[in-house]
C-alpha cells in the first residue's frame, strides 16, 4: 500500500522511507562501481540487497556509510536530503555498519570496543557506567546478552559480531546495514543471527542485509534490490519472487541452481591419508590424527569453518608443506615426513590443485592470462620450445582453454587482475583440469564467483568424477559441499568429527559437528 | 561496469615518459632561470655537448654503456622483485677478474681468447659478490637492500687495499694496478673504425659498447623467452603463487641476484680493458648507484633502459659541458636535473595519467560520433 502510494506521487512525498538514493553514481579511476543507483528503503524492514562480487554492493554500502564520496546523486533520510561525508555523520545520522571484517580491538573487552568512539569526558568510569547500563538495556531488548568484561579475543565468531551489531545500536543506530554477514557462521550461528535481525526489525530497526546467498534473501528480508554490473537491475518484494527469478537478475541470464549429479560409481583407493598431522610455525597442532581415503570416481567434501585445518590439509596433499607426523599415499606413492617433494613432482603425479585463494595462490595477477595458464607446468611441452618458450604456442594453448571454458573477455594477453572473479576461477580450473588429474585437490572453488560460474565449475567437477578422478572439496559453503560431496568429512580443530554419507547429510547436523558439538553418527 | 579506457600502449611507453621528461627539465629550466642563467642557453648548450661537438657523442655513448650495465644488473633484480644496490662494488671487483685472466691466460693464449676470459671472469666475480647477498636474502631472511650495501663498502675497502698494496704498480705513487697487456686491451672505436679508413674523433667509447648492446639482447631473451625468466618474474609477482607452482623461490632469489651481478660486473670490462687499461681507485664513480635511475625510467625493458642510459649518458657528458661554459652553473646541476627526472620519471611517473587518459577517452569518443 505504502509503496503504490509512494509511487503515484513520486517525488513528492517520500516521508515514508527512511532512506532513499537518488541516481547515485561513483567511480574509481577508471571503473565505474555505482551509475545511477536509486533505492528505497522502508522503515522497520529487513532490505536485502543482493548481486555478484563486483556488482557494486559494498561500494554502494560505504557511500551510505561515508566511507567514500558519491561522484552524484542524492540522499535522502527520512525525506531530507542527508550529506554524509564521514562515518561520524552517518552515526550521527542514525546508520551503523557491521562490516564484512570486524573492526573490533581483540585485545580490548567487550566494554572497551563498544565505547570506542565515545569515551565520554576525560575520566573514563562516568562513560563506563553509562555503557554497562546501555548494553544491559540493549541485551535485553533483543535477546543478546554478552558479558562486557569478556575479551573479544576470547568470544567466538558469533559473538564477536553480536559485539559489532551492539556497538553500532548503542551509538544509536536506526538503520543498520550487514555486509556478508553470514559469511564467517556456521549454519546455527547464522540462524541466530536471524533471529536477532527478526528482534531488531520488531522494534523497529531497520536493516540492510547485504549478501550473494539466495537462501538467505529468501529466508529473513521484506524486500530486496538486485544489483549487476553497478547498477540496480530491480526490486522485488521477497514474497512474490523466488530464487531462481533473483539469480536471473544477478546474472543476466538463466541460471541452474542445483547442478544433475548422477549416483557415483567408486572405484580404487586413489588417496590413503594416515595419522597425518603438522604443527603450525609456533608449535601449535593445525592437523592432528588425520585419517582418510579417497576413490577414483568419488568427490569427499570436507566441512568445517575456516580454519580448522583445511588449509594445512590442502598444502600438504599438494606438495606444498611437509607432514609432520604420519603419512599419505598417493596413487600407491607414499610420502611422509622425509619424502622429497614439490607441487612441482605432485603435478607430475597427476594431481591437480585449486587453491582456496586465487589471488594468493592460484594466479599471478600481474601476470597475462597465457602466462597464467602455463603456471606449474611451465617445465612441460605446455610452453612450446625445448630451451625457450614459445609465445605462439602458450598464446593458442590459452585461446583454446579459453574457447573450451568460456572465459571471458577471450584475449590470453589481459593480465590475470582485469577478468572478473568467475573468469579467474575458470583460469585456474581450465589449467588444473587440462592434465586430466587422477586426484584433484579444490579448495572453495567459487567463493567470490558469479552464479553462473559457480554452475560450469560445479558440472565440471562432477564431469571429472565421473570419469574417474579422485575429488577432495573444501568448502565452507555448506551448500556446496552438500550439492557435491559423495560423502562429507567434517573437521574441528584439526581432527575428524565424523564422516557421513552424502545423501544422508542435513545442514543441521553438519552445523554442529563443524561446531564439534556433536560426535554425529559415524559411518 | 562501464570502463574508461586505459591509454594506448604507444602513449603509455613514449608519450608519458616524455611529458615527465620534459617537465624534469622544465622545473631545472627554472632553476637555472633563479640562477641568473638563459634556460634555453643552457639546455642547447648541453644537447650541443652531448651530441653535437666533435667527440661529444663518443663520450655519451661510452657513458651508456657503463649505464646498461648497471641499468641491467638493476633490472634483473628487479624483476624478481629484488633490490639490487651492489651494482658499483659488484662492478668495482669485477675488474680484480680482468686483472685474475690477464695474469693466467695472457701470457700464452691468443688475444681473442684472453679477451673472452677477461668478459667471463669480470661477470663470474662480479656475480660471486652478489651470490652472498643473494644467498643471505634467500636462506636468512637478511635484506638484499642492507647487504649489497654492505659489500658496496667491502668492495671499496678491499680494492683500496689491494691497489695501494699487493697489485700497485711498481715504483707509482697512485694506487692503481699495472697496465693490462696489450692483448687484453679493447679496441676504441677510433682504432676500429679506422681499420676500415673512417676518420672519427678520439673518445673512450670502445668495443664494449657492442657488448652492452649484445647484453640487453642476453636479458631480453632471458627474462621473456625462457622458463628461468618465467620462474624470475613469476617469484617477483607473487611469491606465494610460485611456490605453489613448485618453484623453488630461494633457488630463484639466488640465481637472480647472482645474474644480476654478473651484469653488474661487465662494466669493469669498459672501464678496465677499453678505457684505462689497468684498474684505478673509484672507477665505477657511482654508475651502480645511477644504474637504479635507469632501470627505473627504463621500466626495466631492454629498450626502455637502453634508451634511459642514453638518456643518462647525454646528461652526464652535457653537463660537463654545462660546466664548463657557464660561470654560475657547476657539475652539481647535472644532479640536479637526475633528481628531477628520477622524481617526475619514478616516483611521479602516473602524475599525468588521469589527465592524459581522459584526453585521450575525449578524442576517441568524438571520433566515434563522427562515424
Amino acid at each position: 500500500m505504502m509503496i503504490d502510494k509512494a509511487k503515484k506521487t513520486s517525488g513528492g512525498d517520500t516521508a515514508c522511507y527512511i532512506l532513499e538514493l537518488q541516481k547515485i553514481s561513483k567511480s574509481f579511476g577508471l571503473v565505474q562501481a555505482n551509475k545511477n543507483i536509486d533505492l528505497q528503503i522502508e522503515a522497520g524492514t529487513i532490505h536485502g540487497i543482493i548481486g555478484e562480487n563486483g556488482a557494486g554492493k559494498s561500494t554502494l554500502m560505504n557511500i551510505l556509510y561515508g566511507l567514500h564520496r558519491a561522484d552524484s546523486g542524492e540522499m535522502l533520510i527520512d525525506g531530507t536530503k542527508a550529506k554524509i561525508k564521514s562515518s561520524a555523520d552517518a552515526l550521527s545520522l542514525g546508520i551503523g555498519m557491521v562490516h564484512q571484517h570486524f573492526m573490533l580491538i581483540n585485545r580490548f573487552s567487550v566494554l572497551e570496543n563498544v565505547m570506542l568512539g565515545s569515551e565520554g569526558g576525560s575520566l573514563l568510569s562516568s562513560g563506563k557506567i553509562a555503557t554497562v547500563n546501555k548494553l544491559k538495556e540493549l541485551g535485553q531488548t533483543f535477546d543478546m546478552e554478552v558479558d562486557p568484561n569478556a575479551l573479544v579475543s576470547d568470544l567466538n565468531v558469533g559473538m564477536r559480531q553480536r559485539v559489532e551489531i551492539l556497538k553500532a545500536l548503542k551509538g544509536g543506530a536506526k538503520i543498520l546495514i550487514l555486509d556478508e554477514p553470514t559469511g564467517v557462521l556456521t549454519p546455527q550461528e547464522a540462524t541466530q543471527l536471524f533471529d536477532i535481525l527478526d528482534k531488531l526489525r520488531a522494534n523497529g530497526v531497520t536493516v540492510l542485509l547485504i549478501t550473494h546467498k539466495l537462501a538467505e534473501i529468501m529466508a529473513i528480508t521484506d524486500n530486496v534490490s538486485i544489483m549487476r554490473g553497478g547498477e540496480m537491475v530491480g526490486h522485488r518484494k521477497t514474497s512474490n519472487t523466488d530464487p531462481q527469478e533473483l539469480a536471473e537478475l544477478m546474472v543476466g541470464r538463466k541460471v541452474l541452481l542445483n547442478v544433475e549429479k548422477p549416483k557415483a560409481k567408486p572405484k580404487e583407493i586413489a588417496l590413503n591419508v594416515n595419522s597425518l598431522g603438522c604443527f603450525s610455525s609456533r608449535g601449535h597442532k593445525i592437523l592432528d590424527d588425520l585419517t582418510f581415503h579417497v576413490k577414483a570416481g568419488e568427490i569427499l567434501g570436507i566441512a568445517g569453518v575456516s580454519g580448522n585445518g583445511q588449509t594445512p590439509l590442502m598444502e600438504i596433499l599438494s606438495g606444498m608443506r611437509k607432514p609432520d607426523e604420519g603419512y599419505f599415499e598417493i596413487l600407491g606413492k607414499k610420502i611422509d615426513r622425509d619424502t622429497k617433494v614439490s607441487p612441482f613432482t605432485m603435478r607430475e603425479n597427476s594431481i591437480g590443485h585449486i587453491p582456496e585463494d586465487r589471488h594468493k595462490h592460484g594466479l599471478i595477477l600481474g601476470f597475462e592470462a597465457y602466462e597464467n595458464m602455463v603456471l606449474g607446468f611451465h617445465n612441460t611441452e605446455m610452453t612450446g620450445g625445448k630451451k625457450l618458450l614459445d609465445k605462439n604456442h602458450m598464446l593458442m594453448h590459452a585461446a583454446e582453454r579459453m574457447d573450451e571454458y568460456d572465459i571471458r573477455p577471450r584475449n590470453p594477453k589481459l593480465l590475470a587482475s582485469s577478468f572478473s572473479g568467475g573468469n579467474q576461477q575458470k583460469i585456474v580450473v581450465a589449467r588444473e583440469l587440462y592434465k586430466n588429474p587422477k586426484l584433484l585437490i579444490v579448495g572453495e572453488p567459487t567463493r567470490g564467483v558469479d552464479v553462473g560460474a559457480i554452475e560450469f565449475i560445479h558440472k565440471q567437477l562432477i564431469e571429472l568424477r565421473d570419469q574417474g578422478c579422485a575429488i577432495i572439496l573444501v568448502s565452507v559453503e555448506l551448500d556446496e559441499i552438500l550439492g557435491l560431496s559423495d560423502r562429507i568429512l567434517v573437521m574441528n580443530k584439526g581432527q575428524e568429527v565424523s564422516t557421513v554419507n552424502g545423501d544422508d547429510a542435513n545442514p543441521k547436523d553438519l552445523g554442529l559437528m563443524m561446531a564439534g558439538i556433536s560426535q554425529g553418527a559415524s559411518n | 561496469m562501464s570502463v574508461i579506457k586505459p591509454l594506448p600502449r604507444w602513449a603509455d611507453l613514449i608519450l608519458l615518459p616524455f611529458i615527465n621528461l620534459c617537465t624534469a627539465f622544465f622545473v631545472c629550466g627554472i632553476v637555472v632561470y633563479i640562477i641568473g642563467e638563459n634556460p634555453w642557453d643552457a639546455l642547447m648548450v648541453m644537447l650541443k655537448g652531448a651530441f653535437i661537438y666533435p667527440g661529444s657523442l663518443g663520450y655519451t655513448l661510452y657513458y651508456t654503456t657503463n649505464f646498461i650495465f648497471t641499468g641491467l644488473a638493476v633490472a634483473t633484480a628487479f624483476h624478481a622483485k629484488l633490490f639490487n644496490i651492489g651494482g658499483e662494488g659488484q662492478a668495482y671487483v669485477g675488474s680484480l677478474g680482468i686483472l685474475l685472466a690477464t695474469a693466467l691466460f695472457a701470457p700464452f693464449l691468443p688475444a681473442l681468447f684472453v679477451v673472452l676470459l677477461c668478459i667471463i671472469c669480470s661477470a663470474l666475480i662480479g656475480a660471486a659478490w652478489a651470490f652472498i647477498p643473494g644467498y643471505l636474502q634467500a636462506k636468512r631472511g637478511s635484506h638484499v637492500v642492507i647487504t649489497t650495501i654492505m659489500f658496496n663498502f667491502l668492495a671499496s675497502s678491499l680494492m683500496v687495499y689491494l691497489l695501494a698494496g699487493p697489485l700497485i704498480q711498481l715504483g707509482q705513487q697512485s694506487p692503481q694496478s699495472d697496465l693490462i697487456p696489450e692483448s687484453a686491451q679493447l679496441a676504441s672505436f677510433e682504432t676500429f673504425f679506422s681499420l676500415f679508413g673512417i676518420d672519427i674523433t678520439s673518445s673512450p667509447l670502445n668495443l664494449s659498447f657492442l657488448l652492452a648492446l649484445f647484453a640487453l639482447f642476453v636479458f631480453w631473451v632471458l627474462i621473456w623467452k625462457t622458463r628461468l625468466g618465467y620462474e624470475i618474474r613469476a617469484v617477483g609477482k607473487n611469491q606465494d603463487a610460485a611456490n605453489y607452482a613448485g618453484i623453488n623461490v630461494p633457488k630463484i632469489i639466488i640465481i637472480t641476484m647472482t645474474i644480476s651481478g654478473a651484469f653488474a660486473g661487465l662494466l669493469a670490462v669498459n672501464e678496465v680493458m677499453g678505457v684505462q687499461h689497468r684498474a684505478i681507485l673509484n672507477f665505477t664513480a657511482g654508475y651502480g648507484f645511477t644504474g637504479i635511475a635507469v632501470a627505473l625510467m627504463g621500466r626495466n625493458h631492454p629498450v626502455g633502459i637502453f634508451f634511459a642510459s642514453l638518456l643518462f649518458g647525454a646528461l652526464f657528458q652535457g653537463g660537463a659541458e654545462l660546466d664548463f661554459e657557464f660561470q654560475s652553473i657547476t657539475r652539481d646541476m647535472v644532479l640536479l636535473i637526475q633528481g628531477m627526472i628520477i622524481l617526475f620519471s619514478g616516483a611521479l611517473a602516473y602524475m599525468f595519467n588521469p589527465a592524459l587518459s581522459k584526453i585521450f577517452n575525449k578524442v576517441t569518443k568524438n571520433g566515434a560520433n563522427d562515424d
